[in-house]
């Protein structure tokens, strides 16, 4: 039985967007080092990187799903096939039952508009030539959702639920700061009546005090819409602030997932066990680190059998050759480990 | 208490914009002991940045130190020769960028590079130059550090080049690191290695840091002393520990408990009202008094610091610790 099956079950309540061994393959993009040696002369090696390799996920409604791992382990990848904006190289996409593949024009319309996505930097996804009022109430208009008369108290309507002054209604985004201009985005993806929002990063370029605005009103919008969230995020404070379920990902694939509390309390894979250690954490006071030793692999030529094997501290033979697969390992516990084939 | 290595007194660095005199940093004044690890922490735009510039001498156009004086093992650097400055920068004093593309040419082999930083302060033969240049290597974890060596810049990860960086900035033993948030770009598994390895090499070679970041968490778990910046000053500083569990200043208990923790779960997070004034319009009196909660007609008046315990003070009228009388 897989991971998402068994949410679906257990739960008996359709789940909202549910993904079966969805993956996506890429051919690598030069980071800003490789281009220039690039333009140099220098060769540069560029494979194909299977940034989400057989992934397993079903969100329920209501429920906040945090993703949490490390740069480049498939996170963004992953959000932006569940919302739609980028095509899977291969898997099952389902919303509210019904794989994509069987969509009638009618369901598909009302997939894309269901799922909408909140980005890192606010200034580079809302199109600098704009006025706010257009940012926000383009797509509602597109979409039916109110008239071109109507728009400007459907846009005034909007602003105020994210706390903006609808008086600034006519100005363009760089005219906002960073935590205003993250709000517009919300407003923006809100405006089309979403049931579910990915937010990527959507705190991580804030100031502290800002990010703390912006994470209270998420909390507060997903009570008045009743609103489904995938949260991700690099921050382990955040996804445990935010969450009632976690997912932690390592090199394109899900190798651990569970309620918040179980597994802050006692994570059962090695590398969420490492992760949980290392964060820093206010109050915790100064401390000696034993860190994980080894750099991250390259996504390119990950190594064979469990991802993690070159790092972890318990691995055994059967790690370097054979894949673990996510198992259930308690209530609503999954883990991808060999530690827990013996029982 | 012992000497300090560096000691700044009311530190001015302005900026000259067409819209108006940017007060960078605006009357900083702090002291760093050999061998100690200071964390400079706040908003993006206080002045943290800046004022680890003022140190090194690397203020640009439009920007001018204007007043204050920094020390360096008795020595001041406001107002010294250009050539002093490139001197000292790179042996005694180093600098670790938070993108360490800042450090490295992308061009340039890593042997060719870290031999060229070596003989740029030291007058040793290339053979030497390139052993020493293997044993930086390895003393930050680079694997197979001979092989490493002929690589370029491009063909290491992130936290590789970052610790190629710190390679570069460790090779003189230099007496005082200034480090702007040099982990901010890297992994979490990564920047726990780094942390403990930086914290190593400053116990065994006595080499004191500063460390430039907006991440409180960071600075608890590293840090010896703390120094909160906000609008171009130092509102609070002292011990790291006594500072995070009892702060003095609102602006320092504001950020703390900002922070998403273990008991925030569920609950609303405190957050500090308004956002951080723009350094062309700073408000009258105190600079955070718009956005805080005790402000009354006292605050006014431009605060001075004040003693509020063992080795710490504030720049409050209303301190949230009793006053150490004067
Ligand atoms: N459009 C693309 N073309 C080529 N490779 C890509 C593309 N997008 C992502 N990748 C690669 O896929 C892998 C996963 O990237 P992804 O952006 O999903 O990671 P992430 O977990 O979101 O990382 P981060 O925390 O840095 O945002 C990386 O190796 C990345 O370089
Ligand atoms: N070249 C410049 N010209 C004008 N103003 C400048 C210049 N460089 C910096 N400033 C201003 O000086 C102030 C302090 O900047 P600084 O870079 O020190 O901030 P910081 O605390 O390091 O912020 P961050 O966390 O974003 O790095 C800011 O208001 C900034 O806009
Ligand atoms: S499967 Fe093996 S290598 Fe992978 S995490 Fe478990 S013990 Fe470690
Ligand atoms: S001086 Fe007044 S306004 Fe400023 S921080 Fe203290 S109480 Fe608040
Ligand atoms: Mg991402
Ligand atoms: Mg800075």
């Amino acid at each position: 039985m897989t991971a998402a099956m068994h949410a679906r079950s257990t739960a008996d309540v359709t789940p909202i967007v549910e993904v079966r061994a969805i993956s996506k393959r890429f051919t690598r993009k030069p980071d800003l080092a490789e281009r220039i040696a690039g333009a140099l002369g220098a060769r540069v090696d560029l494979r194909t990187v299977h940034a989400v390799d057989d992934v397993d996920l079903a969100i329920l409604p209501g429920e906040v799903v945090g993703l949490v791992g490390e740069s480049g382990c498939g996170k963004s990848t992953l959000g932006r096939m569940i919302a739609g904006i980028l095509p899977k190289s291969g898997g099952e996409f389902f919303h509210e039952g019904v794989e994509s593949a069987a969509w009638t024009p009618l369901q598909r319309h009302a997939a894309v508009l269901a799922v909408q996505m909140i980005f890192q930097d606010p200034m580079s996804s809302l199109n600098p030539r704009k006025k706010v009022r257009d940012i926000i109430g383009e797509a509602a208009v597109v979409h039916g959702m109110t008239s071109r008369a109507a728009q400007g108290d459907y846009v005034a309507d909007l602003m105020r639920k994210v706390g903006l002054d609808p008086a600034y209604m006519r100005r363009y985004p760089h005219q906002f700061s960073g935590g205003q201009r993250q709000r517009i985005g919300i407003a923006r993806a809100l405006a089309v009546k979403p049931r579910f929002l990915v937010c990527d990063e959507a705190v991580a370029a804030l100031d502290v005090s800002i990010q703390a605005q912006v994470l209270n009103l998420f909390m507060d919008l997903r009570q008045e819409f009743n609103l489904t969230y995938l949260f991700i995020s690099h921050d382990l404070g955040v996804v445990e602030h935010l969450s009632d379920r976690v997912a932690i990902m390592y090199l394109g694939r899900i190798v651990e997932m569970a309620p918040t509390e179980a597994l802050y309390a006692a994570p059962n894979h090695p590398y969420t066990k490492a992760l949980l250690e290392e964060v820093p954490r206010i109050g915790a006071g100064k401390r000696t680190f034993a860190p994980v030793r080894g750099e991250i692999p390259s996504p390119v030529a990950p190594p064979p059998g469990c991802h993690f094997h070159p790092r972890c501290p318990f691995a055994m033979d059967r790690c370097k050759t054979v894949r673990p697969v996510l198992r259930a390992i308690g209530s609503g516990r999954w883990s991808a480990c060999h530690l827990n084939d013996a029982t | 208490m012992a000497e300090p290595l560096l000691s700044i007194r009311d530190l001015h660095t302005h900026f000259d914009t067409k819209a108006g005199i940017v007060k960078a940093v605006n009357g900083v004044s702090f002291d760093v002991a050999p061998g100690e690890i200071l964390g400079l922490v706040g908003e993006s735009g206080s002045g943290k940045s800046i004022t680890g510039f003022s140190i090194l001498g690397l203020i640009q156009q439009p920007g001018r130190i204007v007043g204050g004086s920094i020390r360096f093992a008795g020595e001041e650097l406001v107002g010294a020769e250009t050539t002093r400055l490139r001197q000292l920068r790179g042996r005694d004093i180093a600098m670790i960028f938070q993108d360490p593309m800042m450090t490295l040419n992308p061009v340039l082999r890593i042997d060719t590079q870290i031999v060229e930083a070596i003989l740029a302060h030291e007058n040793v033969g290339r053979a030497v130059a390139l052993g020493r240049a293997r044993d930086a290597l390895a003393k930050v974890g680079i694997p197979s550090p001979e092989e490493r060596l002929k690589a370029y810049p491009h063909q290491f990860s992130g936290g590789m080049r970052q610790r190629v960086a710190i390679a570069i900035a460790l090779l003189h033993r230099p007496r005082l690191i200034i480090c702007d948030e040099p982990t901010t770009a890297l992994d979490v598994t990564i920047q726990a290695q780094i942390i403990h390895e930086m914290r190593l090499l400053c116990q065994e070679q006595g080499t004191a840091l500063i460390w430039i970041t907006h991440d409180l968490a960071v600075v608890d778990s590293l840090a010896d002393r703390l120094c909160v910046m906000y609008a171009g000053r130092i509102v609070e500083q002292g011990p790291a520990g006594a500072v995070i569990a009892e702060p003095a200043h609102p602006y320092t208990r504001g950020l703390i408990d900002s922070i998403p923790s273990r008991n925030s779960r569920g609950a609303r997070l405190k957050q500090i009202p308004g956002m951080a004034p723009s350094p062309l319009a700073l408000p009258a009196g105190c600079p955070f008094r718009p956005r805080c909660s005790y402000a009354d007609d006292a605050c006014l008046n431009e605060p001075s610091s004040i003693g509020v315990g063992a080795g710490r003070d504030a720049r409050c009228v209303h301190p949230l610790v009793a006053r150490v009388p004067a």
